[in-house]
């Protein structure tokens, strides 16, 4: 049922969302960061509904769709909103050693790739190959948390991760059931808007939004 | 249908309070609907008693002899610390810490905290265990910042990373359990399902579960505050208002050790291998000993008794990893009396930091001259917690130590070590808090002390003697997970 053009097309559409999320390790403006996300969130919405297309899964439609309402629309409206309130739009960030991020990048990407080879084997999808590259993203999203000394550049990459994570469901699983699908996005949402109110919370204890004045609360 | 008043309790008290949290009788709404939601967890536990496990409302929540304890417990804690965050809020208020739309937060997301747990405990499909988890940190993540100081707010922005970051991961391992079920399942809404998954654990392919299993250990422990995941633990424990650290103390992290060990069990199931258990012991016995040396070097007494904390999960965490019938046994009424004791002394430490205006160790002195009731909680809840006979503590630690003895004579030497640096240590730190002089002046409210001493006395009474009903309870649960 499923010709080898679809899942040519889903890989090429998952080593998008991987370069994005090479992208975003060493992009220093908030704003562009903002953007890439959202591009990252289209991406995944198309690789899902061309999964949805292909293997005749109907509710990953109702999947690619939520991912766009979610992930596309509302949360980098809801961060663009953010960065003009809280006056960061312009924010630059001075990331130290890009090449060795990079690098480091490169390393998880294979490391990724083996860890998910024994799994991807069993799997019976179309694109049974992505889910390494899901897990790379994962991992990319991960060191991009740790690299970042800012707080709004560490929600992104907190929030890419969940991309990764969304990714690895439908190209190992056709998707997880609705009922748990539609509570991760209530979480990922909820989640958000949190983060926005602790934004204020964290300018208003600390006078900025870089994250290097936390540093009271360390074992002495 | 019980369970759908003990969820539809807490979450109708969350929407109530969310809009009358600031009214002066806020505190008794709250502590009635946790009273209420207490009565219906007991008639659940009187049916689960009479009637063995059971799978309700269309296979959506599975509750047997393991997360029926747990749920009462967590009813019963909930109830109490609503008891004792009356006064506690008040003082706080009337201190001008807290504004209204604060305490509407503050009460709201305390039964959005308690309808979280006890979703996470019933519920029969792992997905929505892992929802609940994620719900249950983003319910938590504001109380800790409740007062908005800049300590506070770095606890709850550390809480809330790493334990988002966290969760995230035993969302893969559940993503990767899904994938193994599938294939024998089907696709779809079952293989999700903990009832249909446990029959079918031995079929379950090994290398995709034991993988499985690395990313759920590592995203619900950094929850349970495994060591070297607990950073956010003492920050959270020490900044956010006391009833939010006796619940995250002594709720959540049971909780999500709960989370663990369900995992451990389809593993063991489908490995028949000792994987999952040698994983638990290593982080278990890890925590132990290093949380116990933390407890030398802390100054802060709502962070000494975090690290407490870290290390008596760890000590549960071991003894699950051992398995078998009495390790279980013991974990399990680890877990129980952990639970009491360590919210009785969060109770007690909350009145006295109020009543002497500071968290520092130092500035903590005599006690017991001037509140006998507040003095003696706090040295009666710390012997208890360091394992004192003749308190429930000693009980669970003593058939801990001994199975380890027989079955893992390494750990051993870890654990009474262990042991013995915890005494010195909080023992040394709580007893000049207790006695020696004091010159602070009386609290404007009576403390509310009445839920210590029930917890307390409980504590006792399990420590001296455990109930028949109680013990097949625990013996069924034991069945279950070994």
């Amino acid at each position: 049922m499923a010709s080898p053009f679809f899942g040519d097309l889903i890989n090429l559409l998952a080593a998008l969302l991987l370069l994005i999320a090479f992208a975003m390790l060493a992009q220093r403006r908030v704003l562009s960061l903002i953007n890439l996300f959202a591009w990252q969130g289209l991406v995944l919405a198309a690789s899902t509904a061309v999964m949805a297309y292909s293997s005749h899964q109907h509710h990953l439609y109702y999947s690619a769709l939520l991912t766009v309402l979610l992930k596309v629309l509302f949360l980098p409206w809801l961060l663009h909103r953010l960065i003009r309130k809280l006056n960061v739009k312009w924010d630059v960030e001075t990331l130290i050693n890009i090449p060795t991020t990079m690098l480091t990048g490169l390393g998880l990407v294979v490391f990724a790739f083996n860890l998910a080879t024994p799994i991807s084997q069993l799997a019976t999808t179309v694109a049974k190959s992505t889910l390494g590259i899901a897990l790379a993203s994962v991992l990319l999203s991960f060191l991009m948390m740790i690299t970042r000394r800012k707080a709004v550049p560490q929600v992104i990459g907190f929030l890419a991760m969940e991309n990764g994570l969304f990714l690895a469901a439908t190209s190992a699983t056709y998707g997880m059931p609705m009922v748990v699908e539609l509570g991760i996005a209530l979480d990922v949402l909820v989640g958000a808007v949190i983060l926005g109110i602790f934004f204020f919370q964290i300018r208003e204890a600390f006078d900025s939004l870089d994250l290097k004045h936390m540093e009271q609360l360390r074992e002495k | 249908m019980e369970i759908l008043w003990i969820l539809g309790i807490p979450l109708f008290g969350a929407l109530l309070l969310a809009f009358l949290g600031h009214r002066r009788w806020a505190p008794e709404i709250n502590a009635a609907l946790s009273l209420a939601t207490l009565a219906a967890t007991a008639w659940l536990t009187v049916r689960i008693i009479a009637h063995g496990q059971m799978v309700m409302v269309d296979e959506m929540f599975f509750v047997d002899s393991f997360n029926i304890f747990l749920i009462a417990l967590t009813a019963f804690v909930g109830f109490t610390t609503a008891l004792f965050s009356r006064p506690y809020m008040r003082i706080e208020t009337q201190h001008g810490k807290l504004t209204p739309g604060r305490l509407r937060l503050y009460y709201s997301m305390y039964q959005l905290f308690i309808f979280t747990m006890l979703l996470a405990l019933s519920t029969n499909n792992l997905g929505i265990l892992w929802v609940a988890m994620e719900a249950a940190t983003l319910a938590t993540v504001l109380q800790v910042s409740l007062y908005r100081t800049p300590s506070s707010v770095e606890a709850a922005w550390k809480y809330f990373i790493l334990c988002g970051v966290g969760i995230a991961q035993a969302l893969f391992g559940t993503i990767l359990v899904y994938f193994a079920a599938e294939k024998v399942l089907g696709a779809g809404g079952t293989a999700l399902l903990w009832t249909h998954l446990n029959q079918v654990k031995a079929h379950l392919e090994p290398t995709v579960l034991s993988l499985a299993f690395v990313f759920l250990l590592v995203g619900y422990g950094t929850k349970v505050g495994l060591v070297p995941l607990h950073s956010w633990l003492p920050d959270a424990h020490a900044e956010g208002p006391t009833p939010i650290s006796a619940v995250l103390s002594g709720l959540l992290l049971n909780v999500a050790l709960y989370a663990v060990v369900r995992s451990k069990i389809l593993v063991d199931g489908a490995l028949g291998t000792h994987f999952a258990g040698n994983l638990l012991m290593g982080f278990g016995i890890l925590s132990v000993t290093v949380a116990s040396f933390f407890l030398l070097r802390q100054k802060d007494i709502k962070r000494l008794f975090a690290y407490s904390s870290i290390e008596h999960m760890g000590l549960a965490t071991f003894a699950f990893g051992m398995g078998g019938s009495l390790a279980t046994f013991a974990a399990l009424l680890h877990m129980t009396v952990h639970s009491l004791t360590k919210s009785a002394i969060f109770f007690t430490v909350g009145h006295a930091v109020q009543k002497t205006g500071s968290q520092w160790i130092d500035g903590i002195s005599g006690l017991i001259k001037q509140s006998p009731a507040i003095g003696w909680g706090l040295i009666l809840g710390s012997l208890a917690i360091l394992g004192m006979p003749p308190f429930g503590v000693f009980a669970s630690e003593f058939l801990i130590l001994t199975s380890a003895m027989h079955r893992q004579p390494w750990a051993t030497p870890f654990l009474v070590v262990s042991f013995g640096v915890a005494f010195a240590a909080i023992f040394g730190k709580v007893q000049p808090m207790v006695f020696g002089e004091s010159n602070h002046p009386p609290l404007p409210h009576p403390p509310s002390l009445l839920p210590v001493f029930v917890h307390l006395a409980l504590v006792l009474m399990l420590g001296l003697y455990i109930p028949p009903y109680l013990a097949a309870w625990y013996h069924q649960a034991t069945q279950l997970i070994r």
